[in-house]
């Protein structure tokens, strides 16, 4: 019996019900700005009909007269010179000591054997807390809030580059091997251009580390640098300068970021 | 320069996977490597291309390697082994930058081989630009700028398309017949064999043996033509029958290694 007489011989076409869509999130670029302007608002309103003490929260528009004022005295450009130079030197020896840490755990049986459970059991110290022993054994100045940030950023970047090494398709290095290409043109064409994706995101941790780091270090024990400041102005209850300084840092984490982003742009570009 | 394997066998751990492999292979010879998979066809190229320590026996080579050849012994990977952060160009010139060159010359090299293979208005493009026939064009240009004396390749087309296999088969051959150079093709594909080698070595299910060494007579220009394609039918069938039995058990095999 052919199939379409099961059919009532009435039955008009029907359309199917669509059951797809959702579940795709679409950019909305204007929503966080509104948002963002309008806690601003809420802010400076509530600080200013005195519903909060701005002792306690100063309005944002003081925060930017105090920021204005910084500016202006230069009295932030000595703190500021004084953190980067901090970050910039513990950054720099944290990643040249880490990336050769981290490509001997990737490339050497033995450097693996030694480094991974050496580094599984320093990773997790809290690095300020070796603050006081690092004064200890460097004097105070400099050195130790440097030393600090170095370890700090160490252990991410070895890490990263161990890990990064790991995740290069062994299928290339037996495609370099198998065109005759020596150890070093290895390492350096295949191995180290493979591990630079996970490198640059060891960078985003490193560079948010060292700022950290840098901070606690001022707050402890520092004349100079935006954590010697902020906890200055807390001590003297100049909040609207306290958040000036708060400002400042998240600044110059937002400026590191954006450079790390064109940075990782320019040289993956190949993604 | 003739190849020749001597008693090769090997395992891992304790899987055999290749036993008693001996085979002789002529100047300028194809010789189509078929058998069911896991029988140790992949690990027999790796031994070839001294890429993999055999177990037992060894690779000699008798005659003298051609004295413009970089890299006598050059694969052809099937997953084409690229780098992704290189361009077309960038890939090409890998195999040739460790040499004594020039740079000039080595441009040059490599913008015949690009232009030799249908490369050449993509040089600038990254492979994940290029599809997957043109990523293995770019395979084979490396292959080709080292002057090789054989090419060991490795399932090279299996990771393409039937129209793209098709297309770069053809091309294959036309290389292959106007260098001659010789090759060692494996492949789970009869077809493929049928239509390139002069030879078809077939190998038996893990350990991998040699059960069978089927020449093909017909020259592979010929092989088109319906009169050609009448008297290979019998041969693929013949093929088709030596490793079905085989390929159904190990279709269906575990692999505790």
């Amino acid at each position: 019996m052919p199939s379409e007489q099961i059919l009532p011989a009435d039955a008009a076409p029907r359309s199917i019900a669509f059951r797809g869509g959702g579940f795709t999130l679409r950019p909305r670029p204007w929503a966080s700005w509104i948002a963002f302007a309008a806690v601003l608002a809420l802010w400076q309103v509530a600080v200013g009909t005195r519903l909060v003490d701005p002792v306690f929260l100063p309005s944002p528009f003081s925060i930017l007269l105090a920021l204005q004022h910084l500016i202006v005295t230069g009295e932030l450009w000595g703190d500021l010179a004084a953190s980067l130079s901090r970050i910039g030197g513990g950054w720099a020896i944290g990643t040249v000591t880490g990336l050769a840490a981290g490509l001997g755990m990737g490339l050497f049986s033995p450097a693996r054997a030694v480094g991974v459970p050496v580094i599984s059991a320093l990773f997790p110290i809290p690095k300020i807390a070796l603050l006081p022993l690092l004064i200890l054994w460097l004097g105070i100045g400099e050195t130790p809030k440097v030393a600090t940030i170095a370890l700090g950023v160490f252990f991410p970047t070895a890490i990263a580059t161990m890990s990064g090494i790991d995740g290069v398709s062994l299928s290339l290095v037996r495609m370099g091997q198998s065109f005759g290409l020596p150890f070093g043109d290895i390492v350096r064409k295949i191995v180290l251009p493979g591990a630079l994706p996970s490198i640059l995101a060891g960078f985003r941790i490193s560079t948010a580390t060292a700022l950290l780091l840098v901070v606690a270090a001022e707050m402890i024990g520092a004349q100079r640098g935006i954590g010697a400041f902020v906890t200055t102005t807390g001590n003297l209850m100049q909040t609207d300068q306290l958040m000036a300084g708060v400002v400042v840092l998240s600044i110059l984490g937002l400026l590191i970021g954006a450079l790390l982003g064109v940075l990782e742009r320019w040289l993956l570009r190949w993604r | 320069m003739e190849l020749i394997l001597e008693g090769i066998g090997h395992e891992y751990g304790t899987l055999s996977v290749l036993d008693g492999i001996g085979l002789k292979l002529g100047a300028g010879e194809i010789v189509a490597l078929i058998g069911p998979s896991g029988c140790g066809k992949s690990t027999l190229l790796g031994i070839i291309g001294g890429l993999l320590r055999p177990a037992r026996g060894r690779v000699a080579i008798s005659g003298a390697v051609p004295p413009d050849s970089l890299n006598p012994f050059t694969f052809v990977f099937q997953d084409f082994a690229l780098l992704p952060w290189r361009t077309v160009a960038g890939n090409v010139a890998l195999a040739l930058e460790h040499h004594a060159i020039s740079p000039a010359e080595r441009r040059e090299r490599v913008e015949a081989a690009l232009h030799r293979i249908g490369l050449g208005e993509f040089r600038d493009a990254y492979p994940k630009q290029l599809s997957g026939g043109m990523r293995q064009r770019v395979g084979i240009a490396r292959a080709l700028v080292v002057r090789p004396a054989i090419l060991l390749m490795d399932e090279p087309l299996s990771a393409l398309d039937a129209q793209s296999r098709e297309l770069l088969m053809e091309e294959f051959l036309a290389l292959w017949l106007g260098e001659r150079v010789a090759a060692v093709y494996v492949t789970h594909n009869l077809a493929e064999a049928l239509r390139l080698a002069d030879r078809i070595v077939v190998l038996s299910r893990r350990p991998g043996r040699i059960k069978a060494i089927v020449p093909v007579t017909i020259p592979q220009r010929e092989r088109l033509r319906p009169s050609a394609q009448a008297e290979l039918a019998p041969l693929y069938d013949q093929l088709w029958e030596g490793i079905k039995a085989e390929a159904q058990v190990a279709d269906r095999e575990v692999i505790d290694a």
